[in-house]
């Protein structure tokens, strides 16, 4: 498995290295959908500057970023391509260590269902085998590696890639298990941008199932291990930001990048819901509508994690999922993340009802985009409602993209525990609704 | 008894008569007019009041003639020093030559206050909206947004002991627009009005239809006597206005008074000690006189000014021999010889500044600075302020020089932060002798809340003109100036030695659009963006609390039996 690989990783190096010479290197790395005001290349620089003439890069409104940034770029500035092609490949690396442990534990898993006779008896063409699985770490390190979300990501250098490499490792850890590296890596992603302090939950569950611990209240084995857990990543959270505080001697980076994410002051367009709608809002209102849409990405994780505590992976793939819609500075990067998931769903396809149309509503408006980016900044003959509208159907689309897996999900496990082949009291063939 | 009681008061109103001549305040008026070297003609009038008294300290309550709305702002606020200068029009320096007061477009606003003042940003803002009253200009909307405090490019022109730039601010309005709602109370603050003296020639129909005006009031301390122990306050206003000979003077080269103004002068202002007219009769060409002067002046004076020497044609209008042959002074200035192009000499040190760039979502800033003195290399200090909404990018800051880098001596740079303060940018740039520098700088445009527009949001937003300041070296040596002694014109800017002068000049403001969103959408983007957000949540709810159920043949709805009946009605089997 090794060399198919290799082979992926040296096609992707090639691809980056190529664009970084050429002249779409500039433009790509200009494109809002690319960069945003948090994670894009000329604000690391801008700060890198402001902190060469003495002044605190958090003094302005420019720079977003953590200091761990700061750090890291202070020395590697020279080598930034390098640099950022690297973090790709650990991020397809990791997604593929991931995933062959994923696999395994679903084969094992599945078995012990199977022995246990919690499967109906017709649901053989359901049942996944080894072979069929053999081949997804593969597709998955290819799906992220060669999405041109992702190559645009790179060659635009924005620092998205290093938060995805973090989440990645994050998965890695705790498919493997280890409470105490998923702790750190789920401190340091929540460090970097925030949101993903909702994969706490699908990770707590993940290990819980992997230590055998039952998911009920009244367990103490239960309590004790989510305390263990807790404690674990408050802490390295707490490390890492008084790591931070000793790097530039000052608080200041706090409501420069938390306030600024959950503030969202900057509005300039991307590919999200929240710049225009915060152009367009009544003063008045500001206040509110910022908190109801910063509620709105943590609410799900609750539910999620009631419906999905069987299946904790799937739900961590449904909260990043909602992680990079509903973001407040959302970019193709993040979209990468969790689109690379989606080869291990391939068993899923025959339950998705609307992939053809969502997949062709996803692909024509990343085309049009900058076109109608172009039409809006440069030739003026459009104006901001016609990117707006843009916006509003990439979201829709990705958000019943995202609904439709689940559903489809959903509807393999009902089949899984009561047969493929329903019929009804009277013998006649039925139909499935959600009721 | 009552004898006794009479002679006490009436000494006592000596007493007063006598301290109340000490406080009176002393007035100076002049008008400088400059022919321009294209043939346009500036007129800088001057009106100069200098009194002896302490407004910090005492409580004074007399005020003839320093007008008591500034009086008491300056007391009340504990303002050290005021500058305000509202402007129409650009000053176009490479055709015009340095401007004796330069001001930028708009409404331009500094201060210095005294150390005792507790919260300086407080008494900056009721100092900007007193004014605003004052002088029926928008000067309330000075806020956080466009005030800086610049650490090198204002020091105090007054009498101070300490120049510690927190007590400073600085605040420019490049939209704002002048007009006779605001010269007319400038001018009530004349100790005359209008009604005598220079200030009868300022008519606003003919001030307005000029190239270029701006009025400003400046208030400093100065010292009282050469020893310096005791301050006065002097305040000065200052009127500049440029007649475009075209469309003023009707194209010929000829003017006068009645031509510029349609008045002429009757009489000096009787409060003042000193009125005087000034005309710069200056040859250029050593040999051939350019200009004849009518009616006779009473005297010429020399003088060194911005480096050049210069002749004056002097009307004293307290002198008697003025008036004795008419009514009225109607000074008429003729061209001897029309003017030699290659007289036209350049500044030596003039600026421009441009926004460059295509499309809403970045632009660049240059400003290009000429030094046109032929050997000899001094610095400049620029002053730069940008709106917020201009994200300067400092990393992209290039200074080149006759095709080298130029870094320069002292930056000081205070980044923005959004919907607080502005950009500042200083930086002391050595300028090398006969070169053009290049400073340019890049920027991204942000997009606002659409409360944020101005009214008409494509017309662009103004970006102020930015300030240079140097110490330019003259060819000629230049000794002190003694304040009272010397023509107004030659000394606002106290020099500090007889090498250099000061100049202050000031670059175009920039006109710069943003993105906009649509203004008319605001409801129906709510309604579209909270559809897409309940498009998810609605897709979310069902799929977490629903569960998939087996189709049961249901009794059917109420559609479903009413169509059974009417079938049992025609005797078809039902559904």
């Amino acid at each position: 498995m090794a060399a198919p690989l290799v082979l992926v990783v040296l096609v992707a190096v090639t691809v980056r290295a190529a664009l970084y010479r050429s002249s779409l290197a500039a433009f790509i790395s200009e494109r809002v959908e690319v960069a945003s005001p948090l994670n894009a290349w000329k604000r690391v620089v801008e700060g890198l500057a402001l902190l060469d003439l003495g002044i605190s890069p958090y003094s302005g409104a420019i720079f977003h970023e953590t200091p761990l940034i700061i750090y890291l770029f202070h020395f590697l500035i020279e080598y930034a391509e390098m640099v950022f092609m690297i973090t790709d490949i650990l991020t397809a690396v990791a997604l593929y260590l991931a995933i062959q442990d994923y696999n395994k534990v679903v084969f094992k898993k599945q078995k012990l269902l199977i022995e246990l006779d919690k499967y109906a008896p017709d649901v053989a063409e359901l049942i996944r085998t080894p072979m069929e699985m053999h081949y997804i770490p593969l597709k998955v390190a290819l799906f992220y590696l060669l999405n041109p979300y992702t190559v645009m990501s790179c060659v635009a250098k924005s620092t998205c890639a290093i938060n995805n490499t973090i989440i990645a490792f994050f998965i890695l850890a705790t498919i493997r298990g280890s409470a105490f590296l998923s702790a750190v890596f789920l401190a340091l992603a929540t460090y970097q941008s925030l949101y993903p302090i909702t994969l706490f939950a699908p990770a707590l569950l993940y290990l819980l199932q992997r230590q055998f611990i039952p998911i009920k209240p009244k367990s103490k084995s239960f309590w004790l291990y989510t305390v263990q857990y807790v404690a674990l990543y408050l802490c390295s959270l707490v490390v890492i930001i008084c790591l931070s505080f000793f790097l530039l001697n000052s608080w200041d980076f706090i409501p420069s990048v938390y306030g600024f994410i959950l503030s969202v002051p900057d509005l300039t367009p991307n590919i999200g819901l929240f710049w225009y709608f915060f152009a367009e809002m009544f003063e008045h209102f500001s206040l509110f509508f910022v908190c109801v849409f910063q509620i709105n990405v943590f609410f799900y994780t609750i539910p999620l994690a009631i419906k999905l505590k069987e299946h904790p992976v799937f739900f961590m793939f449904v909260q990043l999922a909602i992680i990079s819609i509903f973001k407040s500075y959302p970019t193709v990067g993040d979209v990468a993340l969790y689109m690379a998931f989606f080869p291990v769903w391939n068993h899923l396809y025959r339950f998705l009802r609307n992939i053809f149309i969502l997949s062709c509503l996803l692909i024509i408006c990343s085309l049009l985009f900058p076109v109608l980016w172009h039409l809006w900044i440069y030739a003026g003959s459009a104006n901001s409602n016609f990117y707006y509208a843009i916006t509003l159907t990439f979201n829709i689309g990705q958000i019943l993209l995202v609904s439709d897996y689940f559903y489809a999900f959903l509807r393999r496990e009902y089949y899984l525990t009561h047969g493929l082949h329903l019929t009804r009291q009277d013998g006649t063939e039925a139909m499935l609704v959600l009721k | 008894m009552l004898a006794a009681g009479l002679v006490l008061v009436l000494a006592l109103a000596a007493g007063q008569g006598q301290e109340q001549g000490a406080v009176r305040g002393v007035l100076r008026e002049e008008l400088l007019l400059q022919p321009l070297p294209v043939g346009d003609v500036a007129a800088v009038f001057q009106f100069r009041t200098r009194w002896d008294a302490d407004l910090q300290r005492g409580a004074v309550s007399h005020y003839r003639l320093f007008p008591k709305a500034l009086g008491q702002l300056v007391a009340a606020h504990g303002v050290r020093e005021l500058h305000l200068a509202l402007t129409q029009g650009f000053w176009r320096t490479q055709s015009w030559g340095q401007p004796p007061l330069g001001a930028p477009a708009g409404a331009e606003l500094w201060a210095w206050f005294q150390d005792s003042v507790p919260d300086v940003d407080k008494a900056w803002k009721e100092v900007s909206n007193i004014l605003s009253g004052i002088f029926c200009a928008s000067l309330n909307f000075i806020d956080s947004t466009n005030t800086v405090i610049p650490t090198a490019s204002f020091k105090p022109l007054g009498t101070t002991n300490g120049t510690d730039h927190r007590l400073l601010r600085y605040a420019v309005l490049p939209r704002e627009v002048v007009c006779t709602e605001n010269l007319t109370p400038w001018k009530k603050l004349l100790p005359c009005g209008s009604k005598a003296g220079l200030a009868v020639l300022l008519k606003a129909e003919r001030l307005f239809h000029s190239s270029y005006h701006s009025q400003a009031v400046h208030i400093r301390p100065i010292c009282r006597d050469a020893s310096c122990l005791t301050v006065s306050w002097e305040l000065r206003q200052t009127l500049t206005v440029v007649f475009d000979s075209f469309t003023s003077i009707q194209g010929k080269k000829d003017w006068s008074l009645f031509k510029m103004f349609s008045r002429t002068l009757t009489d000096a202002c009787p409060l003042a000690s000193e009125s005087k007219v000034y005309v710069d009769i200056s040859p250029k060409n050593k040999e051939k006189e350019l200009l004849e002067v009518t009616p006779t002046p009473t005297s010429v004076h020399e003088a060194i000014v911005q480096g050049d020497k210069r002749t004056y044609a002097v009307y004293d209008l307290l002198s008697p021999l003025l008036f004795n042959a008419s009514r009225s002074l109607n000074v008429q200035l003729k061209w001897k010889r029309p003017q030699d192009s290659s007289e036209l000499s350049t500044p030596v040190l003039h600026a421009q500044r441009y926004v460059s760039g295509y499309g809403l979502q970045t632009g660049e800033i240059s400003t290009l600075i000429h030094n046109t003195h032929p050997y000899r290399a001094f610095p400049v200090l620029l002053l730069e302020t940008v709106p917020w909404y201009l994200r300067l990018y400092v990393h992209t800051l290039t200074i080149i020089t006759k095709g080298k880098e130029n870094k320069p001596s002292y930056i000081h740079y205070e980044p923005a932060q959004d919907r607080q303060r502005p950009h500042l940018l200083e930086m002391l740039i050595q300028l090398p002798a006969n070169s053009a520098t290049k400073i340019s700088i890049q920027f991204e445009r942000a997009l606002l809340k659409w409360t944020e527009y101005p009214p008409d949001p494509n017309h662009g937003f103004y970006v102020s003109s930015s300030v240079l300041s140097a110490l330019v070296p003259s060819v000629i040596a230049m000794k002190d100036v003694d304040v009272e002694e010397s023509p107004l014109f030659a000394s606002l800017f106290p020099s500090s030695d007889g090498s250099s002068y000061f100049v202050r000049l000031y670059t175009e403001p920039l006109l710069v659009n943003l993105p906009t969103p649509d203004f008319s959408m605001p409801y129906n983007v709510i309604c579209l963006t909270c559809t897409v957000v309940a498009v998810c949540y609605g897709s979310f709810y069902n799929l977490l609390t629903r569960t998939f159920h087996v189709e049961e043949p249901g009794r059917g709805g109420l559609a479903k039996r009413l169509a059974n009946v009417i079938r049992r009605i025609r005797g078809v089997p039902p559904l």
